[in-house]
């Protein structure tokens, strides 16, 4: 039996290891990228296949996450007795800083991440990545680069729609639920609004979708064994790429938002 | 003495615990025609995936056309590669490319046609292998017989110098198994191509074989001419050919 310690021990060392594959395989991308030119067609496949397809799934999300976002700063703003002509200004904030970015990128570490390791992985244990090395062809361009790129320039291109769909859905719940005019609610969103805060946060998004990328295409191509292999696989891109991704939030809060 | 073309020598190859390969050295001269046999999980796949470089050996060295293959890097290795064409034993075909896809894929990528002449060369190829009509359809719609002779065509279609074939006739009917046979002789004939087959199958193995190696225990067990393995004393070796469940070789 191993004792407690090993096990944490051993465990360690395993997350330290692939951390370091991770950003090897990172350090192949970039490489790879010298040769973009060889695979203009598999970017914009992947873009519409993780991009477009994604989008109804991130309209749904920031519905949603604009409406209870307007509710519970309206509950707060009458506990604390803050006036209504803020719950603009509340919304706009949180949704354009952190929520569009942050739940847009976990829901696409979810079904995009989840969709490049399951389909790599697959790929992997059926030795396709085995056949595209044997006739010269580098995976890591071929498969990695496009599903990389493609979730960098998507997951912002999808925050800029979660955003809008956010900040409607907000006004939506303040018109209804709240009985606060339109016309407050965006006067609220418009003087606090700064595009600095948009690009911040869009920066974070593309931060966010390399996360995605990259780890998603690090357990793809590290799947061992059969369907389970896959299954585990993709549940630890998930995993790992959603903790990533709150880690990043954190250092970027505390590196832009000087208390 | 006269380099050969592969030299595999004191290759070793180990999973964790698992002892796979314990020395194997075969010579392979250019041209030749060589059939791998040995019981199954005796490492005959996990040999030919070493002269590609998919697997790193522990020990021991594979040397290709003078160099040994692990001192390869970046576009020296792929330069290798492409020489090399390699039938799956799960054929491994992109089941998210179409048939023509697959067997154009190499082509399209080494960018040494342009799309027309792809669309010839995938057609032959295809036509080569028995198959028509299924250039659009997807690895999934095929038989498993099917889908093995895709990947032959892909295997092909570069038309590359030296060929491995792992099984490349398990799961074809005997008719179909026999043309494929005859394909395989005739590449290395006419086109002096070398090539390594991996297969069971002792009627191929006769066929196409200048020379049969059979893999024992990690080791070469026999190394010679289909004549002289028809008259060798060996045990082991009669066993296997033979085709028969008493001697010394359990299964499993
Ligand atoms: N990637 C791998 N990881 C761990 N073990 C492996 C791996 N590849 C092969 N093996 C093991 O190595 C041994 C030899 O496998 P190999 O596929 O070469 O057998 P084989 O001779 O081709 O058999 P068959 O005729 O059934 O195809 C098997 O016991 C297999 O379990
Ligand atoms: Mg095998």
């Amino acid at each position: 039996m191993e004792s407690g310690l090993a096990i944490i021990g051993r465990r360690g060392v395993n997350f330290i290891t692939k951390l370091g594959g991770i950003f090897v395989l990172f350090g192949r991308f970039v490489i790879s990228l010298k040769d973009i030119h060889r695979s203009v067609g598999l970017i914009f496949e992947q873009l519409y296949v993780l991009g477009v397809r994604s989008l109804p799934v991130i309209v749904i999300i920031a519905v949603f996450v604009g409406a209870v976002s307007a509710w519970q700063a309206a509950y707060q703003f009458k506990f604390i007795g803050a006036p209504l002509r803020y719950l603009g200004q509340a919304v706009g904030k949180a949704v354009v800083i952190e929520l569009a970015p942050v739940l847009s990128a976990i829901v696409l570490a979810g079904r995009v991440g989840a969709g490049i390791t399951a389909e790599l992985g697959t790929m992997k244990v059926t030795e396709q990545i085995d056949a595209l090395e044997t006739m010269g062809i580098n995976p890591v361009r071929y498969l990695v680069m496009p599903r990389v790129l493609a979730c960098v320039f998507m997951v912002p291109f999808l925050v800029i729609f979660a955003n809008f769909v956010a900040i409607m859905g907000g006004l939506v719940v303040s018109i209804i639920g709240v009985d606060v005019s339109s016309e407050t609610f965006l006067n609220g969103f418009r003087h606090s609004f700064q595009l600095g805060d948009l690009i911040n946060g869009l920066i974070k998004a593309a931060v966010f979708g390399l996360c995605i990328g990259v780890v998603g295409c690090y357990e793809g191509f590290n799947t061992r064994g059969g369907a389970q292999g896959v299954g585990l696989a993709t549940t630890n891109a998930v995993v790992l790429s959603t903790v990533l991704i709150l880690i990043f939030n954190f250092v970027f809060a505390v590196l832009l938002f000087r208390i | 003495m006269n380099e050969p073309f592969i030299r595999i020598r004191r290759l070793k190859k180990r999973f964790e615990r698992l002892e796979v390969l314990t020395g194997v050295d075969i010579d392979i001269e250019k041209g030749e025609s060589i059939v791998v046999i040995g019981q199954s999980g005796c490492g005959k796949s996990v040999l030919l995936k070493h002269l590609v470089r998919l697997l790193e050996p522990d020990e021991g060295q594979v040397v290709f056309d003078g160099r040994d293959i692990r001192e390869l890097s970046g576009s020296a290795l792929i330069a290798m590669r492409q020489r090399v064409g390699m039938v799956f034993q799960s054929a491994a075909l992109f089941d998210s490319l179409t048939v023509a896809e697959n067997v154009g894929l190499g082509l399209k990528e080494s960018r040494r046609y342009g799309t027309r002449r792809i669309g010839e060369t995938v057609a032959e190829k295809l036509d080569l292998v028995g198959l028509s009509r299924v250039d659009e359809k997807r690895p999934a719609e095929l038989s498993g017989g099917m889908r093995k002779r895709v990947g032959l065509a892909r295997a092909l279609a570069c038309d590359p110098e030296v060929l491995l074939y792992d099984e490349p006739t398990t799961g074809l009917d005997p008719i179909t198994a026999d043309m494929i046979n005859d394909l395989i002789v005739d590449l290395s004939q006419k086109l002096n191509v070398t090539s390594i087959a991996v297969t069971h199958d002792m009627v191929s193995a006769y066929k196409i074989a200048d020379r049969i190696v059979m893999l024992y225990e990690g080791r070469v067990r026999f190394d010679g001419s289909p004549d002289e393995i028809r008259t060798v004393d060996d045990p082991v070796v009669r066993q296997f050919i033979t085709g028969s469940a008493a001697g010394p070789i359990r299964s499993g």
